[in-house]
């Protein structure tokens, strides 16, 4: 099954025009606020104390901090501490070098299928491509991956990969897709004519590729969280497996991963724990009956050192990828995933999303927020996504600041006319007398005020000036 | 970002300054002329600088922080004496106590003034509720309203505590709540012009929630949101029309209930 060809890549560029058609479209509007609320109400059930909550923020920020601050030297620990453990460590700067890096790996070992566990670096690399145009097949077998790679389509949430569609279209999808299966509207029955494709799929592959949440660099030690046990699967039945993750996810010590996982369940399924959560230290030894004889692991950095050199957008790297920023956003609530046409959607997309994708392609996406800030409200590990919204906004806009890098992209929304606009409204500002009469003029005019107010008056009737100014009406007080 | 915990208090002043923000000055002055009234009803005499123009916000997060710093600057200056800074809107207030020590960082002469600013800058609402400590006596008939708080201000400034707070001395208005209480209006300043069609579904959706609790009216402690909410009501031809909070307390209170 060869669907990945089909997959429609869509530019951040023309987000304006795709979230036009998204907020008008009424059912996936009902459909995202419905799935959103439900995973909002179950996370609020995760912490009903809220000062433990901030304590437990505290302790993932600060050791999602350290880990950055100690970065390279935790990745040449996690890379010497792995070839120990018998693992293949590959460095891949972009995208292009981590596909084919793996794509390397499995033509030695002249594999027609590898079976996937859930990995958004991979979906980042665009690794389904790659595969196809090598001709293997590359099975998700999440089953949320595994529905929106049947139908062609990209996931729409970063945990939830399939939460745009209704189970009636998954229905559809099934028995038009799947060979043999018949209609059924029944979760269960869908979810079992899933699983007996994929198991069939685990047992024939010879590679199997999984994502990483965290890298213990002490110990050399892969962690990986899930709740459909696809994931153990990809990782002990093929014979070779290759786990793919960004250079960020490192942290020091075993102790440093419960407390980040902890809130990593809590903030993203509002679970307390997955079901499953594997701890991966190296291929099969002499002696032992099960794994994989050979084991890989590919570290990308594809736009993650530009982040990590700038103090402040350094703290994007945080991110421990547990989607309650775009759980709580009012905008991906009505937009979805898909409309932003970046593998991350919503807040944590717009941070990251420019670092990979250049601003060139990516500077809309910034200014997609209203900055209300309940994506900083809820980031378990206290990532000022706000703050850096209007960063990037101003980068997009700039020249690097002096003593600055330039950023991939710096200055792509450079206007003369946005400029001069904002030069116009600080001498006006900052000149009260000229301020106060243009106050005066435009009470005084205000019968002539446009009708026509750009965005504002697309469904909003136009603003129109009081009949006096506050300063004005201050003014005539204190003469009375 | 105000993790710092709880706001300690000073002792009700003798004089105040107060910031009537850009958005009151031309759309609504008579909230900025309420806040006056309720102000000195407590005894308290209020300075208005008359250079006074915007508190720099919109540049600065549309991305231009030299035109925002340049304006800020020239606010920065009007509140020479140690009086308390009283901003009727909460986002405003937020960008004056949290934005503007951050715009000075690079000049310690003037981050040291930022925060000194920083420090007396109080929204209204809360300045009524902890440091003037008012007693309201609600002279109103029962009435039920809906209270949408902006977001800087919630997240920023704790505002909708304090609104309540003042509401809850009113004893004939019932305050009800409504769906999706604390999400986004969808003003976002300059973002209700760059992406109006979500700005508009958002918008939207929070007129529909505030109706929907069958409230009388909507009340907000800021000018933002509620132009934007109450330009989406008119343009769908719809009576049901929001006030500012400081509008509503004065009229309650004063007699004045049939002004406007
Ligand atoms: S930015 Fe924060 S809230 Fe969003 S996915 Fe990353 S960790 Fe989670």
């Amino acid at each position: 099954m060869n669907n990945s060809q089909q997959l429609n890549f869509v530019p951040a560029s023309e987000f304006k025009q795709r979230a036009s058609v998204a907020v008008a479209d009424a059912h996936l509007r009902k459909s995202f606020r419905g799935a959103m609320d439900f995973l909002i109400s179950k996370r609020a059930g995760q912490f009903p104390n809220p000062e433990a909550l901030e304590r437990q923020r505290s302790l993932a920020e600060h050791i999602r901090k350290y880990s950055l601050a100690r970065l390279p030297e935790l990745l040449e620990q996690l890379e010497h501490k792995l070839t120990d453990n018998g693992v293949q460590v590959h460095w891949a700067e972009d995208g292009e070098e981590a596909c084919a890096i793996i794509v390397g790996i499995a033509q030695r070992h002249s594999t027609k299928l590898m079976v996937k566990g859930k990995s958004m670096v991979s979906e980042e690399v665009e690794l389904n491509h790659a595969m196809a145009a090598a001709g293997i097949d590359a099975l998700e077998s999440d089953m949320g991956e595994y529905i929106v790679q049947l139908d062609g389509e990209k996931p729409s949430h970063i945990i939830m990969p399939a939460i745009h569609k209704t189970k009636e279209q998954i229905a559809r999808l099934f028995a038009d897709k799947v060979p043999g299966a018949g209609y059924t509207e029944s979760v269960d029955e869908l979810i079992g004519i899933g699983r007996a494709v994929l198991r069939e799929k685990f047992m024939n592959a010879e590679v199997g590729l999984s994502g990483v949440n965290f890298a213990v660099a002490e110990t050399g030690t892969l962690c990986l969280v899930e709740n459909e046990g696809n994931g153990r699967m990809c990782t002990t039945v093929p014979d070779v497996h290759i786990a793919i993750t960004g250079i960020e996810k490192v942290v020091e010590k075993l102790e440093h991963v419960p407390p980040l996982f902890g809130l990593l369940t809590r903030s993203a399924t509002g679970q307390a724990i997955t079901t499953y959560f594997n701890m991966i230290s190296g291929p099969r030894k002499p002696g032992e009956k099960d794994g994989p004889g050979e084991m890989h692991l590919v570290l990308v950095d594809n736009g993650r050192t530009q982040a990590y050199g700038d103090e402040q957008l350094r703290s994007t790297l945080q991110c421990i990828r547990c989607g309650a920023c775009m759980n709580h956003c009012p905008v991906y609530t009505r937009i979805g995933g898909h409309a932003y046409g970046t593998t991350y959607p919503g807040p944590i997309g717009e941070i990251i999303s420019p670092h990979m994708l250049g601003l060139n392609a990516t500077h809309v996406l910034p200014t997609a927020s209203s900055l209300c800030g309940a994506c900083g409200e809820v980031c378990p590990v206290r990532i000022p996504i706000p703050e850096l919204l209007v960063r990037l906004r101003e980068e997009a806009q700039h020249d690097a600041r002096p003593g600055h890098a330039a950023l991939r992209g710096q200055g792509a929304a450079k206007s003369r006319l946005v400029d001069a606009i904002w030069s116009g409204w600080a001498a006006l500002y900052t000149r009260p007398a000229l301020y106060r009469a243009f106050g005066w003029l435009a009470t005084r005019f205000r019968a002539l005020t446009p009708p026509m107010q750009g965005g504002w008056t697309v469904s909003r009737t136009p603003m129109k000036p009081a009949a006096r100014t506050l300063h004005e009406l201050m003014a005539a007080r204190k003469k009375r | 970002m105000d993790a710092a915990g709880p706001r300690h208090y000073p002792d009700k002043p003798a004089k105040v300054y107060l910031f009537g923000t850009c958005l009151i000055d031309m759309f609504c002055p008579e909230a900025g002329m309420d806040a006056l009234r309720l102000l000195e009803r407590e005894g308290i005499e209020v300075l208005f600088p008359a250079d006074q123009t915007c508190c720099g916000q919109p540049a600065h997060s549309s991305g231009f922080p030299e035109q925002a710093r340049a304006v800020a600057l020239a606010q920065l200056q009007l509140f020479p004496e140690a009086w308390p800074v009283i901003v009727p809107s909460g986002s405003c207030a937020g960008t004056m106590r949290h934005h503007y020590p951050e715009m000075f960082a690079d000049d310690p002469r003037l981050r040291a003034q930022a925060n000194a600013l920083a420090e007396r800058v109080f929204e209204l609402s809360e300045f009524l509720v902890h440091v003037a400590k008012v007693s309201l006596a609600d002279q109103g008939v029962p009435a039920r309203v809906a209270l949408h708080t902006s977001c800087a201000a919630r997240r920023e400034m704790g505002t909708h505590e304090h609104g309540r707070a003042l509401l809850a001395q009113l004893g004939a208005v019932e305050v009800v709540m409504h769906e999706h209480e604390s999400e986004c209006c969808g003003f976002g300043g300059t973002f209700s012009l760059k992406h109006p069609a979500i700005s508009s579904a958002m918008a939207g959706d929070k007129v529909d929630a505030l109706k929907e609790t069958g409230a009388e009216t909507f009340l907000s402690a800021d000018c933002g949101c509620m132009l934007s909410l109450n330009h989406t009501l008119q343009k769908r031809r719809d009576g049901f029309q929001g006030q500012h909070l400081a509008t509503f307390l004065w009229q309650r209170t004063s007699g004045e209930g049939g002004r406007q």
